[in-house]
């Protein structure tokens, strides 16, 4: 096995680098992400490595980014997009929802819309207005596309390469306040399909389901919630559409209380989805109906604020005394 | 009102008029054949709206008046060049050989394409408007990568120009010397949103400001379309980079069969533009210079009856699809939801319902 340690912003950059070798269709675009490398350095080197046809300066409108992807497509490339941050994808909204989503079902299968829409989404990282948000349940929301969030360098150095070898368009959610933080990665074996959700730490009492930034947040109300005697299963969602619903279940089965953790607002979010359908699922077996700790109804802070308003290790651990309390 | 701009080569009363940078290079044989085109699409069209009348489509949109400026454009293609078409491109899905029928499958709301695109090289009906341009310089830019010699041509109309996506797909085309026409129908009415509140400048002079020609070609004159197209055409396979074509015509009809034009503009107008038709046109000019047999005429329209027939025939035999058919190619790979929504369907017992 050959485990290397690597920042998730490095794993992202050895996952495309090797994504763009195995297939030379694969094609880079977006925002600077050539000579700069992006803003976060994601595709550092690519362009210098793989040329300008493959890395691809772009013109500063969304749209044009998505939808020239999806001609691209259309021609037998596997475009992988760079939105530059979370809050900028909308001018691309229409593209991806009427577009990108449908494509293959108008043309009756003949075109894959094969790209990744490749999107730094959540905060933490005391930025400005539009740099920190969560729009993942709007592209979930859509039928033809599919959504996945890594949390871990190993998986974001395999799910960029299995998202872009997919034939269906791909939303990827990367957490952007988790781009430095080190991890081992296996860069010999994938570990998963890329649709699992996965038992980050295995806990008897309380099922914790999140994904993204969320995970690493999720495992240190875990610890916490130890030194307090209470025992938390935390799932790493990976694919937010679709759920991997049997992964989930099976621990609910056991756990028979849910926890749901994401940083977007609540109502008709991944949240309420991952509730909804394991409460259907699980029904006979909860202990206490199924919360959520998201972001709140409000727009996304001034970052100031910002640890307020993301689910915090504070407010998880309100949560699980909450759904503990309704044992008699 | 049209200006001295406008690329002409054929007056409305049918007299060939010269151009200092175009001339026609089409052959007799091509003028009546391309006279065979119109008047199938226009007989076409004709059918397909009695259809709607007669509650067998859900909506048709006419292409009455703009017949020169599709059959001009279509024919001036080559067979490997790829077409990006709004829902009114029907005359260029005849020049692609896309079959009548399914030109009408999304109106007979049996399908939200209706043919193969990679088949026909003409993509699938886009309705929201301007979204193609971007797929068409996307398209283009593959090509470019491939090093291969095809151009690409993007429709859309001056509703559409006002549309960001257009304009995007401008700024891409010119920033990668895309090879691509851009090919804008300018039929004056964006349902009833007239040309004046769209641009206060002629649409083709917009390309001057986005770094590449336009040309203004009379649409409604068959011979400076070809010609005006096909040298666009040409120039992007050689590697020239992008050309807007403005074709200045007139949507002689109604927007689609649910709208109606006398609310928002005037007959007088609409009578205007009845004298330069063009059909009409080049009609004249095969009379003028004895082209055809007197009959050719008769032989053409009553060949166009026969295949507005057809589609009749064909588009009442199109029925319900199976509605299990509801999930097929949502996804190209398994999906759970999927699954789950077409067991619910079998379990429903409305699978295979279909008639």
């Amino acid at each position: 096995m050959a485990t290397t340690t690597m920042t998730m912003a490095k794993a992202l950059n050895e996952g495309l680098r090797r994504a763009m070798e195995a297939n030379k269709k694969v094609l880079v675009m977006g925002e600077d992400v050539g000579k700069l490398g992006g803003v976060f350095r994601i595709t550092d080197g690519l362009q210098k490595d793989f040329g300008e046809d493959r890395v691809i300066d772009s013109p500063l409108a969304e749209s044009a980014i998505v939808g020239t992807a999806v001609g691209l497509s259309i021609r037998g490339y596997r475009p992988v997009c760079e939105i530059q941050f979370d809050g900028f994808v909308y001018p691309a909204f229409d593209q991806i929802v009427s577009q990108v989503a449908k494509l293959h079902k108008r043309s009756d299968g003949v075109y894959t819309m094969s790209l990744v829409i490749r999107l730094p989404f959540q905060g933490g990282i005391g930025a400005i207005e539009h740099h920190s948000e969560s729009p993942e349940a709007y592209f979930a929301h859509t039928a033809g596309l599919r959504v996945v969030s890594c949390a871990t360098p190993e998986d974001a150095y395999w799910m960029i390469q299995q998202s872009i070898a997919h034939d269906d368009p791909i939303i990827f959610c990367e957490p952007k306040c988790r781009y430095w933080e080190k991890g081992e990665v296996d860069t010999e074996r994938a570990p998963r399909g890329l649709f699992e959700a996965v038992v980050r730490r295995p806990g008897a009492d309380v099922t914790v389901v999140g994904y993204g930034a969320s995970v690493r947040t999720m495992l240190r109300a875990a610890e916490a919630a130890e030194a307090e005697g209470i025992s938390l299963e935390v799932i790493d969602a990976r694919s937010i559409a679709p759920l991997d619903l049997d992964t989930m279940a099976a621990s609910l089965e056991r756990t028979g209380r849910l926890v749901v953790v994401h940083e977007a607002p609540h109502t008709a979010s991944i949240g309420s989805e991952i509730v909804s359908a394991l409460t259907e699922r699980c029904f006979y077996s909860l202990r206490a109906p199924g919360l959520q700790v998201s972001g709140y109804h409000t727009p996304y802070p001034p970052s100031r604020l910002e640890e307020d308003y993301r689910p915090s290790v504070d407010r998880i651990l309100d949560a699980v005394d909450r759904v503990m309390g309704f044992e008699s | 009102m049209i200006g001295e701009e406008l690329v002409q080569l054929l007056t409305p009363e049918g007299e060939r008029v010269s151009h200092p940078e175009y001339e026609s290079s089409l052959t007799n044989d091509q003028i009546v054949s391309y006279y065979r085109d119109m008047v199938i699409v226009r007989r076409l069209c004709t059918e397909s709206t009695s259809l709607q009348r007669q509650g067998q489509l859900a909506l048709w949109a006419p292409i009455q008046g703009q017949e020169a400026a599709q059959i001009g454009a279509g024919r001036a293609l080559q067979p490997m060049d790829f077409t990006f078409p709004t829902y009114r491109e029907h005359g260029i899905a005849w020049c692609r050989g896309v079959p009548p029928a399914d030109m009408l499958r999304l109106f007979r709301a049996t399908s939200n394409g209706g043919w193969d695109p990679q088949k026909y090289r003409h993509s699938v009906p886009t309705v929201v408007l301007g979204n193609q341009a971007l797929h068409a310089v996307g398209y283009a830019m593959g090509v470019q990568r491939d090093g291969a010699e095809e151009a690409v041509m993007a429709f859309f109309g001056d509703g559409a120009s006002s549309q960001g996506d257009v304009l995007e797909s401008f700024v891409w085309a010119s920033s990668y010397n895309a090879p691509i026409v851009l090919f804008c129908q300018n039929n004056q009415w964006g349902i009833s949103t007239p040309m004046s509140v769209q641009s206060k400048i002629p649409l083709y002079h917009r390309a001057h400001g986005f770094g590449f020609p336009g040309v203004r070609v009379d649409g409604n004159d068959l011979l400076a379309v070809y010609e005006v197209t096909k040298r666009a055409l040409d120039n992007a396979r050689e590697g020239g980079g992008p050309t807007l074509v403005e074709a200045y015509t007139y949507r002689l009809g109604a927007h689609t069969t649910s709208d109606d034009p006398t609310r928002y503009r005037i007959d007088a107008e609409v009578e205007v533009w009845r004298h330069r038709d063009p059909i009409e046109r080049v009609k004249a000019l095969l009379v003028r210079e004895g082209t055809v047999k007197a009959s050719y005429f008769d032989e053409v329209a009553e060949e166009a009856e026969g295949i507005a027939l057809q589609l009749r025939e064909d588009v009442l035999a199109m029925g319900k699809p199976d509605p299990i058919t509801i999930f097929d190619h949502v996804y190209a790979d398994e999906h759970p939801l999927i699954d789950e929504g077409r067991r619910e369907m079998v379990e429903l017992g409305v699978a295979g319902g279909g008639h």
